[in-house]
């Protein structure tokens, strides 16, 4: 027998268990990688999560978009949409910023593994 | 231009207050106007100008808040909650003051700093970001929107990521980039929970969501929206153990900057999270629903007893203040979690006193970076003797940090033991007088050093410090003196917050 209470709930839901999903892999991927680009997108994937589930809380089912027309009585919530519009410029910005602070590191460093940087910087430690 | 004006068809009582909306908005133009005008001199003239302007507007608005108990504006003329509203009570005009004070303190005193610290051709970029630092935080304090709040929070983070890496040494470039990483988990965190509170309640206004609150409070989507609040604004605030972009970013960035952040942007921090507890979920009683005060008292605990003895083990005289800042961190908080109106009242008063103290100890220590470069409590021997006025500040600083009496530090923690002793917690009473020792510890290390030692290699050249920095660090020193002797303008102005948050709009 299958339970389809349960099947429609996890279905019904899609949207949220993808964010939930690509929320945790981003933010895996920000904890656990030493190379600082993947941890640049790691964040990146972290943030997508949350702007997929904002969308998905403004979408109303059979709702249309929030223009007025003859016809259309339904329309998804165009906020949140708009709220997004507004994060995903913050998380460009902080994407740029990120990127332009590896090369720089890349720079004087010489690389980009968090690893290798904390031995170099420990040793400068031991000189000062 | 009269300060207030008649609000719409709605507020016919409701004034709308346009200082408010130029508190943010001046500092937000400024900071192109100081990139267009290329020159370290411009950009400087400029933005002292109008960290000037901004304090001058912080006191105004201070004033009409006490008269009035609160100012208001609407942007756009929409009324809440449609549109952002600005609002501004005694708790965030108290905060205001103490942002736009250190800011129009920091400017002077960064110009010889900063030409020392920073390639000449990028100091107009340090004036703009440092605008748009200052224009976040004071956002901040004064939206009404929880969204609006995401957005200067992010506003004052990424000026503050490019500040930081602008130190000399390359160590200030991983230092950004880690505090980048953290701030940016930490600042998704918050949209998060404010994602889960919208999908509640349906509205972003911050007093809105307060009158909501009650019907929606027991559902598990709140639950872990105040969850996913709590740890986002704790990691911008450097709770412990959420403290490890911080020690980095003041270590390696430029001295004005270091200055700058450790007055204001851990206290605004601090100011979000009283947001939440007693404004967001005023009508709720947050603390006997969840087990919150256990859990802030932990860190807090641990941050006053951690860091400060970290704090103890550093030879680098800029990282000791850093884990010192963490320490008095751990402070604010216990006030906060305290939950009465005699620990808010200790909360509120050390975010000002300790903007004081740490303001006047980083700005010391930028002081004697800029005569000799010396960083390290073996650099420091004998400096109490080449830079006695410099050294007093710190001495200043230091006392006060420890508590001693007379000093802004023993108001902050006399009143977290009143406290704390009203809730017949006198465990807690003792570990606050308890980790002042640790503060003796560490403070007395530079005192030893600098004052006791003779320097290794021996230079008679008195170091000098212009005037332009010795003057603001002594302002703040000199303040830190008088608060500390006559805190009843201060004292007041924190217990009339705290009532205020606690009673109710």
């Amino acid at each position: 027998m299958i339970d389809w209470t349960t099947v429609s709930d996890l279905l019904g839901l899609l949207n949220y268990w993808v964010a939930i999903v690509l929320m945790m892999a981003g933010f895996y991927t920000v904890i656990a990688q030493h190379n600082m680009i993947k941890k640049v997108v790691g964040l990146n994937i972290f943030q997508v999560a949350v702007f997929v589930f904002y969308i998905s809380m403004g979408k109303v089912d059979g709702g249309s978009a929030p223009i007025l027309k003859d016809g259309v009585e339904v329309y998804s919530n165009p906020l949140p949409h708009v709220l997004i519009l507004t994060a995903i410029v913050v998380g460009v910005a902080t994407t740029a910023l990120a990127l332009a602070l590896v090369v720089r590191i890349h720079h004087s460093f010489g690389t980009i593994e968090e690893d290798e940087i904390q031995i170099i910087e420990h040793d400068e430690e031991e000189i000062a | 231009m009269s300060g207030e004006m008649i609000g719409g068809v709605l507020g016919a009582e409701m004034t709308s207050d346009p200082w408010l909306i130029l508190l943010v908005v001046v500092p937000l133009l400024a900071a192109p106007v100081c990139v267009l005008l290329r020159s370290a001199g411009g950009a400087w003239s400029v933005a002292t100008a109008v960290s000037w302007a901004v304090f001058a507007i912080a006191i105004k608005l201070l004033m009409t808040v006490l008269d009035h108990g609160e100012a208001v504006y609407r942007i756009g003329g929409w009324d809440a909650p449609w549109g952002i509203e600005y609002r501004l009570d005694p708790v965030g005009a108290f905060v205001v003051l103490i942002v736009a004070a250190i800011g129009a303190l920091v400017l002077p005193y960064a110009k010889r700093s900063v030409e020392k610290e920073i390639r000449g051709d990028r100091i107009y970029l340090f004036y703009a970001m440092l605008l748009l630092c200052l224009s976040g935080l004071l956002g901040i304090t004064v939206t009404g929107d929880a969204f609006n709040l995401f957005v200067f929070l992010e506003i004052s983070s990424l000026s503050s990521y490019v500040l930081i890496s602008l130190g000399q040494d390359r160590r200030a470039l991983t230092a950004a980039f880690r505090y980048l990483i953290m701030g940016t988990i930490g600042a998704t965190f918050y949209i998060i929970g404010v994602g889960l509170m919208y999908q509640m309640t349906g509205t972003l206004n911050i007093t809105d969501l307060r009158t909501i609150m009650p019907a929606v409070v027991d559902t598990r989507t709140v639950h872990a929206a105040l969850a996913f609040l709590t740890v986002g604004i704790s990691l911008k605030l450097a709770l412990f153990p959420l403290h490890l972009w911080l020690p980095g970013a003041y270590t390696f960035a430029p001295s004005a900057v270091t200055a700058f952040l450790a007055a204001t942007a851990t206290k605004v921090s601090a100011y979000v999270l009283v947001r939440i507890f007693f404004t967001l979920f005023g009508e709720v009683d947050l603390f006997a629903a969840f087990p919150l005060q256990e859990i802030l008292i932990a860190m807090a605990l641990a941050a006053m007893f951690l860091a400060s003895l970290s704090a103890i083990w550093q030879e680098n005289i800029k990282r000791m203040m850093a884990y010192s800042s963490i320490a008095q961190i751990g402070y604010i908080v216990l006030g906060i979690a305290l939950a009465t109106e005699a620990g808010l009242t200790g909360g509120i008063i050390h975010m000002f006193n300790h903007a004081l103290m740490k303001g006047a100890a980083f700005m010391a220590i930028g002081a004697v970076v800029f005569a000799t470069g010396a960083v390290t409590l073996k650099e420091l021997e004998g400096i109490g003797k080449r830079m006695p006025f410099t050294m007093a500040a710190f001495v200043v600083a230091g006392l006060g940090l420890v508590g001693i009496p007379l000093t802004p530090g023993f108001i902050s923690k006399w009143q977290l033991v009143t406290a704390a002793l009203e809730l017949d917690m006198w465990p807690l009473a003792a570990l606050i007088v308890l980790s002042s020792l640790l503060a003796v510890i560490y403070v007395w290390r530079v005192f030893e050093v600098a004052y006791l030692r003779e320097p290794a290699i021996v230079q008679h050249r008195p170091a000098e410090v212009p005037l332009s920095m010795l003057l603001p660090t002594w302002v703040l020193a000199l303040a830190a003196l008088y608060f500390g002797a006559n805190a009843t303008f201060t004292l007041n102005l924190a217990h009339t917050a705290a009532r205020h948050l606690m009673g109710g709009l």
